[in-house]
C-alpha cells in the first residue's frame, strides 16, 4: 500500500539507482538527506534534522546496513558505501558465503530514529464517553476495572486485563484499546520496546514474516536491500540471471512477459519465470506427499515453499518439523535450472517477500530484490513495462504454477498432478491462510493431531505471496 | 460540450509513486461528468527528469496544465472545477 513512508523509501531508491548510474552516488548520497528536506520546507517529524537522520537510515538500510550495526554514528554514507563495493566485488570473485552475505543475514532492522517509542497498549476511555445511566462497560467488566468518575467511565489499569469486553459493550465507542502497532501484529513476539522504549527484534525469535515493516506508521522497521551489490554486479558486467516470483502478475502494468523483456532491458543478461521452478515443486511435492500417504495413510504433510513459515517451525513449532514438506521451494528448483545451464551465472530472485532474504542465503541464491527494488532499477533507467515489447519466453508457465502465488496455489496444483496420476484422487486439505497468533495456535493444534488433515497449505500472507510486505499493491 | 483531457503518467516512476490509483478516476468521478473527461495512461511524461523526481505522479491535464504529486482527490478536484466553469 502507497503511503508516505513507501513514497519516501520510494522516492529514496529511485534516486539512489539514478544516482549510481550516472556515477555520482558517492558525492551525492549524504547529500539526499538534505536535498530532501531543505531548511525552508516542512519537516514531516518534529524538525527538518529529524527528518534528515531519519532518511540517512533509511539510505544505510538501502546500502544493506542496518541501523543495529552502527558503531560509529558521524561516518558518512559514502563510506559505508565504499565498503559495500569493495565486498560486493571480492563476494563475486569468491561466491556466496562472504562477509557481505554475512551482513545480510537479518533482512529487516528497526531504526531508533525513526521509532516513535508508541505507548504500551491499553485500553482507554476517550471523551465519547456519555456517562450513561445503563453503563453496560462497569457491568461487563469481569474485573472490576471500571467505574464512572464526574459523568466519565474511568478504567483503573491495575486491575484492567485488555479483554475488551467494555470495547465491544460500549454503544458509543467510547473505550479503545490503544495499540503498539508492530508488537500487534508479530506473531511471534520478536519485536519489543527495549529499555530505553524503542523497538527492537529479537532475531532468535523473528521469521521475517515482514508484518513488523507493513505495519509500523513511522516506517521504523526497514529492509535491508541488496540493490547497490545487483547495480554493482551488473556494471561489473557480471551474467545476472533475473529469477521473476509467479506473485509479479499484476504488480506492474503490463503482462508477464512484458515485465520480463523490462527486466533483459533493465541490465540482466536473462530472465526466467520462478513458476517455471513451481512446476517442478508441484511434480516432487506430489510424489513426496503420495509416498507419505503410502508409508502412513494417516499423515499430515503441509507445504514448504512460504520462507517465513519454514522460519516459523525452525524456531517455534518443532513438533511441526518432520511434518513440513522436504521438497524445495519454487525459487531453488528454479535457481538450480539457472546453475545448470551456466554455472557462472548470479540469479537475483525478485519477490514481495522478506522471508526468501533469509532463505536465498541459506539456498545460496546470490541475491534477492523486491519489486519495489526491481521498480526503482526500471524507474531509474527509464523504462516502462507498458512500452516493452514481450519477452520472447519458449513456452509460458504452466498456469497452475503461475498461480502458486495466491492462497490454494499450491494445494490446486498437487491437487491437479496427483489427479492425472491417480484418477479420482481426493485431498483431505486445509489451508492457513495468513500467519497470525491464532493460526500459531492452530498449527500447534494440526501437530499434536487435533486438528486433522493429511495436506496442509500455509502462508504468511493472507491471501498468498500476491500480498506480501514487498508487494507494489 | 468541451471535455477535459487527463493524462496520467504510467511511467515507472509514476507508477511506483502513486500513479495507479489515479486511474480509478473515471469510476469516482460523479456520474455527471465522466462521459465528459477523456482519460488517458501514458507512458513517462519526461517530467520526472526535469524536477529531478520532485513531483511525481505527474498527471496533465488539457495539454498543457502539470500537476504534480497528483492524487486522485487533487486530480478530481482540478477536473470538476474546469468542467464547473466551462458549462
Ligand atoms: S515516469 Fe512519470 S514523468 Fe517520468
Amino acid at each position: 500500500m502507497l503511503n508516505a513512508a513507501t513514497y519516501l523509501r520510494r522516492e529514496l531508491l529511485i534516486r539512489l539507482v539514478r544516482a549510481f548510474d550516472e556515477g555520482i552516488l558517492r558525492e551525492e548520497i549524504d547529500r539526499i538527506p538534505v536535498t530532501l528536506r531543505p531548511k525552508e520546507k516542512e519537516s514531516s517529524r518534529c524538525c527538518i534534522y529529524h527528518d534528515r537522520a531519519v532518511i540517512k537510515y533509511r539510505l544505510m538500510a538501502l546500502l544493506g546496513i542496518s541501523a543495529e550495526e552502527e558503531t560509529d554514528e558521524a561516518r558518512t554514507l559514502a563510506s559505508y558505501l565504499d565498503e559495500i563495493l569493495d565486498s560486493s566485488a571480492t563476494s563475486s570473485q569468491v561466491g556466496g558465503g562472504t562477509e557481505v552475505f554475512e551482513r545480510h543475514h537479518a533482512p529487516l532492522s528497526v531504526c531508533g530514529p525513526a521509532c516513535s517509542g508508541c505507548p504500551d497498549s491499553q485500553v482507554v476511555s476517550t471523551p465519547n464517553c456519555r456517562g450513561c445511566f445503563a453503563r453496560p462497560c462497569v457491568y461487563s467488566c469481569p474485573k472490576n476495572a471500571i467505574s464512572v468518575v464526574g459523568g466519565r467511565s474511568q478504567i483503573d489499569h491495575s486491575k484492567c486485563i485488555k479483554c475488551g469486553k467494555c470495547i465491544s459493550a460500549c454503544p458509543y465507542h467510547a473505550i479503545v484499546k490503544t495499540t503498539v502497532p508492530c508488537e500487534d501484529a508479530c506473531p511471534v513476539n520478536a519485536i519489543r520496546k527495549n529499555d530505553r522504549g524503542v523497538a527492537e527484534i529479537d532475531f532468535a525469535r523473528c521469521i521475517f514474516c515482514g508484518k513488523c515493516f507493513m505495519a509500523c506508521p513511522f516506517g521504523a522497521v526497514m529492509e535491508r536491500s541488496q540493490i547497490v551489490g545487483v547495480l554493482s554486479a551488473m556494471k561489473r558486467g557480471e551474467k545476472l540471471v533475473a529469477m521473476v516470483a509467479p506473485a509479479a502478475d499484476r504488480q506492474f502494468p503490463g503482462t508477464i512477459e512484458q515485465l520480463l523483456a523490462a527486466c533483459s532491458k533493465a541490465g540482466f543478461a536473462d530472465v526466467i519465470e520462478v513458476a517455471l521452478g513451481a512446476e517442478k515443486t508441484t511434480a516432487h511435492e506430489t510424489a513426496e506427499f503420495l509416498e507419505r500417504m503410502e508409508s502412513d495413510p494417516k499423515t499430515l504433510m503441509t507445504t514448504s515453499c512460504c520462507p517465513a513459515y519454514v522460519n516459523l517451525v525452525g524456531k517455534h513449532l518443532p513438533d511441526l518439523i518432520d511434518h513440513v514438506s522436504l521438497t524445495p521451494s519454487p525459487m531453488v528448483y528454479t535457481h538450480e535450472m539457472v546453475r545448470g545451464s551456466d554455472p557462472a551465472a548470479k540469479t537475483v530472485f525478485i519477490g514481495p517477500c522478506v522471508a526468501k532474504r533469509s532463505e536465498a542465503r541459506r539456498k545460496g541464491v546470490d541475491f534477492v530484490l523486491s519489486f519495489e527494488e526491481l521498480g526503482a532499477i526500471l524507474a531509474g533507467r527509464r523504462i516502462d513495462v507498458l512500452s516493452c515489447e514481450p519477452h520472447p519466453v519458449e513456452r509460458p508457465a504452466a498456469a497452475t504454477a503461475r498461480n502458486f502465488a495466491r492462497s490454494c496455489g499450491v494445494t490446486e496444483a498437487v491437487l491437479d498432478e496427483a489427479t492425472g496420476k491417480i484418477p479420482g484422487f481426493t485431498l483431505a486439505s486445509k489451508q492457513i491462510d495468513g500467519i497470525d497468533r491464532k493460526t500459531c495456535a492452530m498449527l500447534k493444534l494440526y501437530a499434536s493431531g487435533k486438528l486433522q488433515a493429511n495436506f496442509l497449505e500455509v502462508m504468511a500472507c493472507p491471501g498468498g505471496c500476491v500480498n506480501g510486505p514487498c508487494s507494489l499493491m | 460540450m468541451e471535455k477535459v483531457k487527463v493524462e496520467i503518467c504510467c511511467g515507472t516512476a509514476c507508477y511506483l509513486l502513486g500513479s495507479a490509483k489515479i486511474m480509478d478516476i473515471e469510476s469516482a468521478l460523479p456520474e455527471a461528468l465522466r462521459g465528459r473527461v477523456e482519460i488517458e495512461a501514458r507512458p513517462c511524461l519526461n517530467l520526472c527528469e526535469r524536477e529531478n523526481l520532485g513531483g511525481a505522479p505527474y498527471v496533465r491535464i488539457n495539454e498543457t496544465e502539470i500537476v504534480a504529486k497528483a492524487t486522485l482527490e487533487g486530480v478530481m478536484k482540478r477536473v470538476t472545477e474546469l468542467l464547473e466553469g466551462v458549462s
